[in-house]
């Protein structure tokens, strides 16, 4: 069942993957160009969004809306202890992407915020002076190994993905999670299935309620809601890849070259 | 040698008139910003605030530019009778959906930090949107059109990285190629937005 789970997993990877892997910028940039992500699926994709979109106006929607009201110490408590988590996933990471100094940040802010922090509810490696948190997964290592993004996917209840994305969030469930490690996979005594999948749907709602307003503006305003969803992913994920908020580095200004008034 | 001095005279009066008019990109946004927020907060109804936010777009935005850039590769297939037609609507589209986006924020308080310099043409102005008991800060960037440095135009928002008029382009799009490249489609679609 491994065996054929582990071929599973190299054909997909051909099948997206491009054998030489890229340490150039601008070869990052054009793979992961939210344009050239092809839609294979689309007619199932927007199915699935419609599904997700009333999973959300049943559940997301109303939790989140009453979650954004509680008291500001509260909300920041929870994202941060979520924050903290997420470096489990990180960190991993950083290494994969052969960046061993943020690596060592990353667990000096996670020692510190778990401990002096009480289970990361507060960030003080930030009051420390530590650089600023960037979450880093395994879709964005196999993107920085030279892998392209695939077709665009939208998963039941996760959302937005891409191939690449998809295959590589599955190396969380297969000891690439520290949190899934002894939550779900071995029994710690101290901490249980019930608390990954609490703390997994509290990322959902956190998430949905920071950018309540956002999406609510963005769906009123859409003439195509599907496709803007699907924009703002794939730029977001181009953007994390390259690791950079700069919108020089993420942005191909040709095509605004060519307006002229 | 008098001819000398008057003609130097005149080029450094001429320039220093040239400084005079031109306006700095980060502080075009700040005043944009601080003319808009003062309709957001000041007590008239959401209508009127809508028109007036209205105007403040047609001033400061670029909006035909943004039509032109959110139409891509479609830009170079129509013909003059169908840009005319696009223009219009686009237009009407922009200004209701922009102003109602806006109109949802009470007194937002938005800080210009910084700007960087792309080429003549483009400028990219930072800034934060403070944050409140209810949103996290955001920050925004803005592509500001200075072509002509006497009157620099917004032509995109960009919020925490994602540029709104590159999501737009990629919605257009999507909705011409899922009507097998019809134009027209596009067109009744906004003309369907305006109206509703």
């Amino acid at each position: 069942m491994h065996k054929k789970f582990i071929i599973i997993l190299i054909t997909t990877f051909t099948l997206v993957c491009n054998s030489n892997a890229d340490s150039n910028n601008q070869l990052l940039i054009k793979k992961n160009e939210p344009t050239e992500v092809k839609d294979c699926f689309e007619k199932i994709n927007r199915g699935t969004f419609a599904f997700n979109q009333a999973l959300d106006g049943i559940i997301f929607k109303p939790v989140s809306s009453v979650y954004k009201k509680l008291p500001s110490p509260i909300k920041t408590g929870v994202s941060n202890s979520l924050t903290n988590l997420s470096n489990l996933v990180t960190i991993p990471n950083n290494l994969l992407q052969g960046n061993l100094s943020l690596a060592g940040v990353n667990s000096g802010r996670l020692l510190i915020n778990t401990t002096v922090g009480i289970l990361g509810i507060f960030d003080v490696a930030q009051h420390l002076g530590m650089p600023e948190y960037e979450n880093e997964d395994y879709g964005q290592s196999l993107a920085t190994a030279g892998v392209g993004p695939g077709c665009y996917i939208v998963l039941p209840v996760l959302g937005p993905s891409t191939a690449r994305d998809t295959v590589a969030s599955l190396a969380n469930f297969m000891g690439g999670d520290a949190w899934y490690n002894i939550t779900v996979r071995n029994n710690t005594h101290h901490v249980d299935d019930i608390d990954y999948y609490t703390s997994r749907v509290t990322a959902g709602v956190d998430f949905r309620a920071k950018n309540y307003d956002s999406i609510e503006n963005l769906e009123k305003n859409s003439l195509d809601f599907y496709a803007s969803v699907k924009s703002l992913y794939l730029q977001d994920r181009q953007q994390k890849i390259l690791n950079s908020k700069k919108i020089i580095n993420t942005q191909d200004d040709s095509d605004w070259e060519e307006i002229q008034n | 040698m008098k001819i000398k001095k008057i003609f130097i005279t005149i080029i450094i009066f001429f320039l220093s008139l040239s400084n005079v008019f031109s306006m700095e990109p980060d502080i075009f946004v700040q005043s944009t910003v601080n003319r808009a927020s003062a309709i957001l907060g000041d007590n008239s109804s959401k209508e009127k605030k809508i028109e007036k936010l209205k105007s403040i777009a047609n001033e400061t935005v670029d909006i035909k530019g943004i039509g032109q850039y959110t139409l891509g590769s479609f830009r170079k297939t129509l013909n003059n009778e169908q840009k005319k037609i696009y223009n219009k609507l686009f237009n009407n589209y922009f200004l209701i959906s922009f102003s109602s986006r806006l109109a949802e924020y009470t007194n937002p308080e938005i800080d210009v930090y910084d700007k960087e310099i792309l080429n003549e043409n483009y400028t990219i102005v930072n800034s934060l949107l403070k944050a409140t008991n209810e949103r996290p800060q955001i920050k925004i960037d803005w592509r500001i059109y200075t072509k002509d440095p006497e009157n620099p135009l917004i032509r995109d928002l960009i919020i925490e990285g994602l540029s709104l008029a590159r999501t737009q382009k990629e919605e257009f799009s999507s909705i011409i190629n899922s009507n097998d490249g019809d134009i027209k489609a596009l067109f009744k679609v906004l003309e369907d937005f305006s109206n509703n």
